[in-house]
Parts: C-alpha cells; sequence; structure tokens
C-alpha cells in the first residue's frame, strides 16, 4: 500500500501520485469540461510494490448510467499511460455527495453553463422548498425551476427570468 | 441470519425494479417532454438502487447469482415485491398516486436505514435518501395539481388514490423475516413509519383540497409471492430477451 508512508523516493510512491494523476484528469463523460477529480468521483489510486494498481471510484447518482462508462475510462487511461495490471473498484460508503465537488469543479460547470450545486444545502429535506439558483449566463438570482429532472439524472432544468435563458442546474445530492 | 438478510434486501430490490419497469413504460409517451424526462429519471434512479441491492443480495446468498440472474432469471413466485408498485399505469394519475405512496414510505424507510448496522445497505440508503426525496416532491406537487386541477383532472386522481390505497398496507406489515432483521438492528421497523407516512399524505392531499381516503381492507401477499395479475404480464415482457434469448449480453 504505497500512499500509507510519505516517503516521496520510494518508487511506489512515485507510481502511485503519477496513477492518481492520470487517472484524476479523465473527464466526466456527460460533462467533460469536468474530471472525475474535481466531481470527486475518485476516491483513491494505490499503486503496490508490484506495480499494481487498484482505482477506487464512487457512483454518483443511483441511476447515473456513465457509472460503468467511467470505470471503464479510468481503466482505459491508466493502461495507456502503461499501467499494465489496473483494477477499478467501486465503493459505495461513504455515499458521494454534491458537497466533494471541488471549487474549481463548481468554477468550470458554471463557466460551461450549468449552475452548480448550492452548497449544503437542505433544501430537499422541506417538502416544497425551492432552492435559490442563480443564473450561470447572467448571475441573475431572479430563476424558476422548469423540472426537477433534466437531461441527465444530474441536472435539473431552469429558466432565467432576467437574461430569459434555460439552463441545467447540478443538482444537490 | 443469512438467508433473513437475503430474503429482507431482495424484497426492497424487488420493490425497486418493478417500479423501475413500470416507470420506463412511459418513455416516450408522458403527457410532456419534461415529465418523459422526470418519469425515465425516477425510474433510473430505481432501476440503480436495485441494482446496487441485486448484487448484494447475490453476494449474501454465496451461490454465484449476479443481479442480472436475479433480476430477470425467477419466475414470478420469487419475486417479492409489494403489490403496489407493480399496479398498471392506467393513466398519468396512477402512476403518480403510485410514486406518491410510495415515497412518502421509502423517504422514512431510507432515513432509518441509513443508521443500520450492515454497511452495505447504510450506503446504498444514504443515497437513496436524498433520491427519493426528489421523487417525493416530484409526485406530491403533481398531485396538488391534478387534485386541484381541473374537474376531469380532479376526477382521475381521486379514483387512482382510491383505487391504490388498499395496496399501501402491505407496506407497514411485518413479518418474521422483518422481525429478525429489525432486532439485529439491519433493517426497519416498517410498522413504525405508517403515522408518518399518512402526516405526509394527508398534508398533501390536504393542499390539493381533497381526503384521504381509508381503506376498508388491505390487500397483500406480494411478499410471500402471491401477486395480482398484473405482475405476470409485466415480467413477460421484463425478462423477454433472457427467456428467448438464453445468457445473451450486449
Ligand atoms: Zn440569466
Amino acid at each position: 500500500m504505497g500512499v500509507v508512508v510519505a516517503d516521496a523516493l520510494n518508487p511506489s510512491n512515485v507510481r502511485s501520485r503519477r496513477a492518481w494523476d492520470v487517472a484524476a484528469a479523465v473527464p466526466d463523460p456527460e460533462i467533460p469540461v469536468v474530471t472525475l477529480a474535481d466531481l470527486g468521483i475518485l476516491r483513491s489510486v494505490e499503486c503496490d510494490d508490484d506495480g499494481a494498481v487498484t482505482a477506487r471510484v464512487t457512483p454518483t447518482y443511483s441511476g447515473c448510467p456513465a457509472t460503468q462508462l467511467i470505470e471503464q475510462m479510468v481503466l482505459e487511461a491508466l493502461k495507456r499511460d502503461g499501467f499494465d495490471n489496473v483494477r477499478v473498484e467501486s465503493v459505495m460508503s461513504p455515499a458521494w455527495t454534491t458537497d466533494w465537488i471541488s471549487a474549481e469543479g463548481r468554477e468550470k460547470l458554471r463557466d460551461f453553463g450549468i449552475a452548480p450545486p448550492v452548497k449544503a444545502s437542505n433544501s430537499i429535506r422541506a417538502l416544497f422548498g425551492e432552492t435559490a439558483v442563480s443564473c450561470p449566463l447572467c448571475g441573475s438570482e431572479d430563476t424558476e425551476r422548469i423540472s426537477e429532472f433534466g437531461s441527465t439524472p444530474c441536472k435539473a432544468l431552469y429558466r432565467c427570468r432576467t437574461c430569459l435563458e434555460p439552463f441545467d442546474y447540478f443538482k444537490c445530492l | 441470519m443469512s438467508d433473513d438478510l437475503f430474503r429482507y434486501v431482495l424484497r426492497l430490490a424487488d420493490d425497486h425494479l418493478i417500479l423501475g419497469q413500470r416507470l420506463g413504460e412511459w418513455c416516450g409517451k408522458a403527457p410532456s417532454l419534461e415529465e418523459d424526462l422526470a418519469l425515465a429519471n425516477i425510474g433510473l434512479d430505481c432501476l440503480g438502487q436495485a441494482r446496487a441491492l441485486y448484487a448484494y443480495a447475490g453476494k449474501i446468498e454465496g451461490k454465484g447469482r449476479d443481479e442480472d440472474d436475479l433480476a430477470f432469471l425467477r419466475p414470478e413466485r420469487e419475486y417479492c415485491n409489494a403489490l403496489l408498485v407493480e399496479q398498471p399505469n392506467r393513466d398519468f394519475a396512477w402512476a403518480i398516486a403510485r410514486q406518491f405512496y410510495f415515497s412518502a414510505y421509502m423517504l422514512p424507510f431510507w432515513r432509518a436505514m441509513a443508521k443500520s448496522t450492515d454497511d452495505d445497505l447504510r450506503a446504498i440508503a444514504a443515497k437513496a435518501e436524498k433520491e427519493v426525496a426528489y421523487h417525493l416532491r416530484h409526485s406530491a406537487e403533481w398531485v396538488i395539481r391534478l387534485g386541484d386541477g381541473t374537474e376531469e383532472s380532479r376526477r382521475r386522481m381521486i379514483e387512482a388514490l382510491e383505487e391504490l390505497f388498499i395496496y399501501t398496507g402491505e407496506l407497514f406489515e411485518m413479518d418474521a423475516v422483518a422481525h429478525a432483521m429489525v432486532s439485529e438492528g439491519v433493517g426497519v421497523d416498517a410498522s413504525a413509519l405508517r403515522d408518518e407516512w399518512r402526516r405526509t399524505v394527508d398534508g398533501v392531499l390536504a393542499e390539493a383540497h381533497l381526503t384521504a381516503p381509508e381503506a376498508a381492507y388491505d390487500q397483500s401477499g406480494g411478499r410471500e409471492g402471491r401477486h395480482t395479475e398484473h405482475l405476470g404480464h409485466l415480467l413477460s415482457e421484463l425478462q423477454y430477451m433472457q427467456r428467448a434469448y438464453p445468457g445473451l449480453e450486449w
């Protein structure tokens, strides 16, 4: 278990870090502007002394059809980079939450036109709570929800009343 | 213990597979594009929850059956879903009423399950609880919109809520398997969720200016594999590919 001991000169640590960088840079198949690391989907990458790599990813929404594709993409990226013995595991616990999306990831989403999840929102606990979502295009907070379910399981449809553009909201989980 | 746990997890998996299949039937023919997306998305959540549960059930059973074997290769009498989820989509109001009753039950169920002593169930529950909150909100909004809408939408909403009500009691039944799981700290005491469920249902129906139905009797049997006529038809469609071409993969 290479990364446990922080020895920068240990070759398996160097390889672990390299493997992490490769897996971390894999783009999300549905929102390619953000990486798996940005989304907090990549949990750990370990390279043992024999060079075997174990990458652990966590599923996002239960119904996300991209989960298997993501595992496949991590596998292929690592193999392309010269790691021959690669295993990708799916870890369920602790459950992924949108709070794990990095600050950088949130900015990338906004630049792409997707409003990032309202952080630590407890709105879904209130039966009819509306979340105040600001428009990723003009910044206005005068927006309305069109539908809680959008083009992928992670998105809701909103509309801006100021610039009148429709936009996706990466909903809170 | 492990046999009870297998059956307990399988019930939950079956509930979600069958409901997911019913929701999928709307794909391409829901009343609006937004609803087409919404029902398909909710169906996908159910399917995803079912997959995680089947995979875990297969692991507990330890006979080499995977999620696909459990989902596609059992006869009707071995499915132990609640009768509510297999009820057909007579119209949009039926789909909404079924979802509303079920989600109002699953929300407190998953919340309680998130404190289970079982690691796998706890992880599945933590995610599912947040997803079901969206499902409940979606169906509750439609109950209000249809119930407090036109004369026709109101008539249909009332009919669906009343017709499906006899299947809700089964959700709260506790049998030997469920009791065993509760005493292990693994399962949820479903009977204790009834008051909260009733409060949620009554609150939303009051908002829709509807009165909550009372059941003259409860229809049950799903947990023991005694189903309504509708499950067989659903399974013949669900299992068609594996029955016609055994072992087919793509
Ligand atoms: Zn705007």
